[in-house]
């Protein structure tokens, strides 16, 4: 007995590194399955406060850009608005009565990371805000991740410039649909994969969202085909395609909601079920 | 005396997170070149304290800067692994006689202290950056970091080191 705890003793300091250094290991393993790391991430209550102070002071410097990309978005919805004052006469100014499957809030982005292979981006609202985890994020560009870990005031956002991020996406032109990944050479880059042979791609080529997931609905832009080569079997295409978005400088940001997810997702447990 | 120290080691040590998450972690130069000043903690943490006391210390400085970059327990685990391997680092850069007398690392000549800082700096973004990356596919992006961080790093610590020495 004691010659066992002179041993723990003696090694002490090798038994205290060995326990920590696992338990560091077993942190970063989970963290490499989505929705797993739940302790440690900066949806948390002293780092979401920090940084939270720290966009308040920093959102001065860009508030300029800032407020040219709204009127942008101001102009193109008005002009989409004048579009439907055409074709219909009698519209109802009352919006209660629009029926839209989605629901759209905004938020600020108070933390953004593009420079490791499994990007994060920490927003200021949370459940308070009815926020819920796998809601999309966009901006006024186009796509920017969804939602992964949440807390009662901020929520964590797993980038599309994610080894871990599969985004169903299409052609906008063709309906020919595939998947978005991100091989980490190039923030400004994405790659879209499994795109069928015969689909007919074009550099300069629109890609939008696919609409095939609950998560965003269809025709979100994305970004437009830089170019592309056919894959080692030759049976599908593998595309470079230039994000609309600077995923290197975002700021307001709208979370998407689904009003009909839990119908959809209890529908297609039952289909689980039956089999 | 002793009170002084823990102050000063206390102070450090929430000091150098904040100045690595709120401004060195948002410098990104080329795209994916990141200094971590944070390690200097341990890198002059006094010579001959207690040892059990540094490795805890480090893992709890290294996950303070998990939880804000939302990576896992690379940065814990790597804090973990140069506080643990010091002692040895300390020995085959400054001699055996490194904890007998107090050797202040400011006024040991350039030489030596580099090498001390270069072997801590690379070991740690080795570790660090072995779990991030994590897939052979990108074993020249995992190269790449390395070697551009770890000189990034290394001057910045040297600097910081030369800057608020007591001469």
């Amino acid at each position: 007995m004691q010659q066992i705890l002179y041993f723990f003793i003696r090694n002490k300091n090798f038994l205290l590194f060995t326990l920590l250094f696992l338990f560091s290991i077993f942190l970063t393993i989970q963290t490499h399955s989505y929705h797993k790391n739940k302790f440690i991430n900066s949806s948390n209550y002293i780092s979401g406060t920090i940084y939270s102070m720290k966009s308040s002071i920093t959102s001065y410097f860009s508030l300029k850009k800032e407020n040219i990309i709204l009127l942008e978005e101001n102009n193109r919805i008005k002009r989409k608005l004048e579009s439907y004052r055409d074709k219909i006469t009698n519209y109802n100014i009352d919006t209660a009565f629009i029926y839209s499957k989605y629901y759209f809030s905004h938020a600020k982005v108070i933390n953004n990371s593009y420079s490791k292979t499994k990007n994060k981006l920490t927003i200021n609202k949370g459940i308070n805000d009815s926020l819920k985890t796998d809601m999309g994020v966009v901006t006024s560009k186009g796509i920017v991740g969804i939602i992964d870990n949440i807390s009662r005031k901020y929520a964590t956002v797993q980038s599309i410039l994610n080894t871990n991020s599969q985004i169903n996406a299409k052609l906008k032109n063709s309906k020919h649909f595939g998947s978005l990944i991100w091989n980490t050479v190039d923030p400004s880059i994405v790659q879209l994969i499994d795109i069928p042979r015969l689909a007919p791609v074009k550099i300069g080529d629109t890609i939008v969202t696919g609409g095939k997931s609950t998560i965003f609905p269809e025709g979100i832009l994305i970004g437009e085909i830089k170019d592309f080569t056919l894959t080692q079997d030759k049976n599908s295409k593998y595309l470079n395609i230039k994000l609309f978005n600077d995923m290197t400088n975002l700021e307001h940001i709208h979370i998407i909601s689904n009003i009909d997810t839990n119908e959809i997702i209890n529908l297609e447990k039952e289909n689980e079920d039956v089999k | 005396m002793l009170n002084n120290l823990i102050f000063i080691n206390t102070t450090r040590f929430f000091l150098l997170i904040l100045v690595q998450v709120l401004i060195l972690n948002q410098i990104n130069l080329f795209g994916y070149i990141n200094p971590y000043l944070y390690i200097l903690f341990i890198i002059i943490y006094p010579f001959t304290a207690n040892k059990s006391l540094l490795i805890f210390l480090s893992f709890l400085l290294g996950l303070f800067i998990d939880f804000f970059s939302d990576s896992g327990g690379i940065h814990a685990a790597a804090s973990v692994f140069i506080a643990f391997i010091r002692p040895v680092i300390l020995k085959y850069s400054f001699g055996i006689s490194y904890e007998y007398n107090t050797i202040k690392i400011s006024s040991e000549d350039y030489l030596k202290q580099t090498i001390y800082v270069g072997s801590m700096v690379f070991l740690h973004h080795f570790i660090m950056f072995a779990l991030e990356i994590f897939n052979i596919n990108h074993f020249l992006l995992f190269l790449n970091s390395i070697l551009f961080s770890s000189i990034f790093s290394i001057v910045i610590i040297l600097c910081t080191i030369t800057l608020f020495s007591k001469k």
